[in-house]
Order: structure tokens, then C-alpha cells, then sequence
């Protein structure tokens, strides 16, 4: 395994180390290690079942793994967060790792605004105390509070949601919906963000405009992205690094060039290059039927 | 005219105190759908403290009134705030992600062990208490009947608006209340944008309680005579007022309320009296058939 992959530079933002993931008797994810960088986008491609989105899940807390660590390395606090051992609601809030999903999973019945207001609900209830200041409408709540409306203002420009903030988030169209997902998970502030196929189902022209979100995101923010996504024109294009799981486990690692050339990545792709020869059974079985 | 204007009256008094509990029942059920059958005896409990606390007041020597009311209804909210925190950890959260009967079964659990804990400490008789605010406005009279409205029926009517104003504005407005709403709707999404979920469900119940025990105070005023089993009957009227607004709907739950006063008193006052309760329930199995999602309640709305 170790053989194919190729060194990435760049410095540690998320460090998975030996990370296995049982269900009962499936491995859905076997001894996988790898690292992504800070101001990097890492892509995690693989064949459907690859147990790609179940490495998500274990980072965002949905699963506890069954062994491995998962080490995030928080810029900002100088800290590190193992994330196998947080609380769900903990590692967005504490960590910074935010994600999105496949299906897409807004709070539907709110607006726009309000799906973007939420994802900071911590620094609100800390500012409110709890929502009694809140109420009684104290300066330093209502400065957090515009505070908050401004980082949402800034996220609503960014995926031109801008003039539709007072709809209904469940009536926006698709696409609007996959960018305010993206825009809701930065506004929790995070440190990475994983991203699981954000493009899927968008129109070519939407997937561009979703590749300059990412890059602006990169460059701007300055964090870490982690990225799923089955477009590998769209992964070639956008992402640093690149790795590949086939039935949970890390067959290449590297940059997109690497990955592209690597024969094992080509043969879980394509399939194993048929051997001519049939078993003479078989062969023996064939030409009967022809004769 | 007069007749119909006092039945009302009562009604919209009697309407305001179950719109209180039923809003603990619709939150309940909006935030983590299942029904909260100790509910009633948070109330129960509310009416109980604030009992007890009037009685050590008098027994102090005169305290001004709104004074005591004001300490009576902190001491009923906090007991049942830690009432309501209390069971929603003991009993619920260790089933959390259960099969649906089971905190249901737990919840009829709690009621029948609180009822009997207050049997058991306060004993099973029905204790009376005199009335603290007597007197009111006369503000009709024809043929020697004379509409009255008390001061009392004032305090409650607009103590109840003051509080559903209130729990409207940190529903929608608040930090707190985008996170109940937000937990509601997709509890995992919520926990994973940072919503602590645990804390959301038990702040969820406290207020819940907190309302009960205004509930319950009001309830002490009003008919002065309290016992361990109020808690069970009062409960399930609220529970279909909830209904009937439909479950899960702030604001129906308060319409539903009002409506459940209002038909229990014209009832009475038209009818008889003994009936009044089967014409309360009644609404629940008609509202169950004709309209089971409620008054208020599409499934699409804001609930909470």
C-alpha cells in the first residue's frame, strides 16, 4: 500500500491513522492512514461502496470507530482535538470540522437566513446567556447577534443567495440548496470541511461556479477541504491531493497527476485485464455449443 | 346576553390555564415526538409548591401581595424546571433511539410514581387554601344577574398573554428557539452545525415545566382546593388541546387551549354540568376522525 502512495507537502490539518471501521463481520473500512493538509483540497475517490462516505462519518462523530485515531491539529487554538473520543455535537463546535451531505439535509420548514443563524448558535448562546439577555434585548447580545447576520450576509453573497434569504430553505431550487449547504457549514467557522459530492446532480455550468466556491474557500479562508466526488474531471481539477479506497482500503495516495498514472487505481477502475485463457472445462463446454 | 358574556369569561380563564400545559405537551412532542404523559403532574407539582410556598408566607406574617404571588410563581417554576430536567434525564434520555412505545411507557411510569410521591408526602387529602384575591369589576347587570369579571380572572387572562408572547418571541426570534426548531426538524444536522441536542431537549422540557407550574399556580388561586390527583384530568384536557390545535403547533396549542375552556364552560352553563368533561373529550375523538392532524396543524408549518 504504502508503495504507491507519494509524499504530499503542505502542513497537517487532519490526521487519520489506522482507521478500521467494523460492521459485525464487514470491514467497511481496513487500517487506512492519511493526512490532509491545511489549504489543501483533498479528494477521497473510489468505486461505489468504497467506503468513502463511512470515513466521513467517522470523522463527524456518526460512527465510533472501531479502532484508529483521527487527530485534528486546530490551527487557531493550537490545539489538538482527537476526534474518536469527541461528542457528535463537539466536533463541529469545539474541532471545526463541518460537512455537508450527499442527500442534502437543510432545515427545511426555516429560512434561508435562519439555516445560516443556526450553524452559530454557539457563540449566540454564550452570547445571550442562554437567551434571557437575548430576550431583554442587552447591547452585547444584539452586537453578536448583528455579528452573526453580518458572517451570514458575507456567506449568502458568496453562493448568490443574497436576495433570496427570507425564502423558505425547502422551496429553494437544487442547486441553491447544495450552495447553502456549503454556505451553512461555513458559517459553524470550521477549520475543514467535508464535503460529500457536492456536485452531484448539478449542471455543468453549476459545477463550475461550485469549483471557484472551493477555491475561494482555500485561498480565502484558509482551511482544509476534504471532498467526495465521483466528477473526476471536476476532482482533477480542483484538488491537491487525491486518495483512493477500493472495499475500504487505501490503494493510492498522491497528487492528481500520481493518481492518475497509478496501475492499481486503473484496475479498480476498469477491472483486472481478463486472462484469454478459459478453464478447459469450460472452453470444452463452449465449443459444443458451437459445433 | 349577559348569561352567555359571564360563561365567556370563564371560559377564556379556564382556556388560558390549559393553554399553559398544553403548551408543555406540543413542545414535547414538536422536539423529540413523543407524548410527555408526566406532564401533568409537573403541573400537579407547580400547584403544590406554590401552595406551600403561600402558606410559609402566612405563616411569616403579612406579605404583600404581588410580592407573594411573585414568590410563589418562582418557587412553582423552579421546582418544576428541575422536575422537568430531572425526568426528561431519568426517564427519557436513556431510551432515546429506542422503539417510539418505550419512553411512552416510561412517561405513564413517571406520572403514576409522582402522583404517588406527592400522595406519600403530602397526604392524600384535598387541601384547601383561602382565597388571596377576592373581588373584580361588575360590568354588566339585567334582571339581578350581573356579569362579573374578578380580578383574579384579570390576572390570569393576562398573565397567560404576557407568557405566550414571550415563548412566541424566543421561539422565533431567539438563538435558542432556531435551535429547538433546528433539532426538530433533523436532530442529527442540528448536532452536527454544533446544536448541543442533549441540552436543546432538556431546555425544551424546563420551559415546558416552567409553563405548568403557572398552570399550577393559577389553578391554586383560582378553585383553592388542590389535591394529588388534579394532575391527571387537567393533563389530559390539555393533552387534547393539544391535539385539537394540532400537536406540535405553538400557536395551536394555544387556540386549542382557549377552545377546550370555552366548550367546557358553555357546557356547563347550558347543559349540565356533570357532562362537561365528556364534552371536552368528545372534541378529541371527533377532532381524531374528522381532522386528525388538527386545527393548526399541517405538517408543513412551524411547529415547536
Amino acid at each position: 500500500m504504502s508503495d504507491q502512495s507519494q509524499e504530499v507537502s503542505g502542513v497537517p490539518l487532519l490526521e487519520v491513522e489506522h482507521l478500521t471501521m467494523r460492521f459485525g463481520g464487514l470491514v467497511a473500512i481496513g487500517d487506512l492512514s492519511f493526512t490532509a493538509m491545511r489549504e489543501q483540497i483533498t479528494a477521497l475517490i473510489g468505486p461505489n461502496g468504497a467506503g468513502k462516505t463511512t470515513v466521513f462519518n467517522c470523522l463527524t462523530g456518526f460512527y465510533k470507530p472501531t479502532e484508529g485515531r483521527l487527530t485534528l491539529h486546530h490551527p487557531v487554538k493550537q490545539e489538538k482535538f482527537y476526534l474518536e473520543q469527541m461528542d457528535g455535537f463537539r466536533i463541529p463546535q469545539v474541532a471545526g470540522v463541518a460537512r455537508t451531505f450527499q442527500n442534502i439535509r437543510l432545515f427545511g420548514n426555516m429560512t434561508v437566513l435562519e439555516n445560516l443563524l443556526v450553524a452559530q448558535h454557539n457563540n449566540l448562546m454564550r452570547a445571550s446567556g442562554f437567551s434571557i439577555f437575548g430576550l431583554l434585548g442587552l447591547p452585547n447580545y444584539k452586537h453578536s447577534e448583528a455579528e452573526a447576520v453580518e458572517l451570514a450576509k458575507h456567506w449568502l453573497n458568496q453562493v448568490g443567495l443574497y436576495n433570496k434569504a427570507d425564502w423558505n430553505a425547502g422551496n429553494l431550487p437544487y442547486g441553491d440548496q447544495r450552495r447553502l449547504e456549503i454556505a451553512r457549514a461555513m458559517c459553524t467557522r470550521p477549520q475543514a470541511l467535508c464535503l460529500d459530492e457536492p456536485a452531484a446532480g448539478l449542471n455543468p455550468k453549476e459545477t463550475l461556479e461550485m469549483n471557484e466556491l472551493f477555491q475561494h474557500i482555500k485561498e480565502v479562508e484558509k482551511i482544509g477541504l476534504l471532498l467526495i466526488e465521483h466528477d473526476m474531471s471536476m476532482v482533477m481539477e480542483v484538488s491537491d491531493h487525491v486518495v483512493v479506497l477500493d472495499y475500504g482500503r487505501k490503494i493510492s495516495d498522491g497528487t492528481p497527476e500520481h493518481v492518475k498514472n497509478d496501475p492499481a487505481v486503473i484496475r479498480a477502475y476498469l477491472g483486472e485485464e481478463e486472462d484469454e485463457e478459459l478453464p478447459p472445462e469450460v472452453a470444452q463446454d463452449m465449443e459444443g455449443e458451437n459445433a | 346576553m349577559e348569561y352567555f358574556t359571564q360563561q365567556l369569561i370563564n371560559g377564556v380563564t379556564l382556556g388560558s390555564i390549559y393553554g399553559l400545559i398544553a403548551i408543555g405537551y406540543t413542545m414535547v412532542y414538536g422536539i423529540i415526538g413523543m407524548i410527555n404523559f408526566a406532564h401533568g403532574e409537573v403541573y400537579m407539582i407547580g400547584a403544590f409548591v406554590s401552595m406551600i410556598t403561600f402558606l410559609i408566607l402566612t405563616m411569616i406574617g403579612g406579605v404583600w401581595l404581588p410580592l407573594a404571588l411573585l414568590a410563589a410563581l418562582i418557587m412553582a417554576m423552579l421546582f418544576t424546571s428541575i422536575w422537568g430536567w430531572t425526568i426528561e434525564r431519568m426517564a427519557y434520555r436513556p431510551l432515546r433511539g429506542s422503539f417510539r412505545l418505550a419512553p411512552l411507557i416510561s412517561a405513564i411510569g413517571m406520572s403514576i410514581f409522582l402522583q404517588n410521591l406527592v400522595q406519600v408526602l403530602q397526604g392524600a387529602r384535598v387541601k384547601p387554601m383561602q382565597a388571596l384575591i377576592s373581588g373584580g369589576f361588575e360590568i354588566m347587570e339585567k334582571d339581578g344577574f350581573t356579569v362579573t369579571i374578578s380580578y383574579l380572572q384579570i390576572f390570569i387572562i393576562i398573565l397567560t398573554i404576557v407568557l405566550m408572547t414571550i415563548f412566541t418571541l424566543i421561539i422565533n426570534k431567539t438563538s435558542l428557539g432556531r435551535a429547538q426548531r433546528a433539532t426538530e426538524q433533523d436532530r442529527t444536522m442540528a448536532a452536527l452545525i454544533g446544536v448541543n441536542v442533549d441540552r436543546t431537549i432538556s431546555t425544551t422540557f424546563v420551559m415546558g415545566a416552567a409553563l405548568a407550574a403557572v398552570a399550577g399556580l393559577m389553578v391554586t388561586l383560582y378553585y383553592g382546593v388542590i389535591d394529588f390527583y388534579i394532575g391527571f384530568l387537567a393533563g389530559m384536557k390539555a393533552f387534547t388541546a393539544a391535539v385539537l390545535g394540532g400537536i406540535g403547533s405553538l400557536p395551536g396549542a394555544m387556540l386549542g387551549g382557549l377552545l377546550i375552556g370555552l366548550i367546557e364552560a358553555f357546557w356547563s352553563g347550558y347543559f349540565t354540568i356533570e357532562y362537561k368533561d365528556v364534552a371536552a373529550f368528545s372534541i378529541l375523538v371527533l377532532v381524531l376522525i374528522f381532522r386528525p392532524t388538527g386545527l393548526l396543524g399541517k405538517p408543513e408549518i412551524e411547529k415547536v
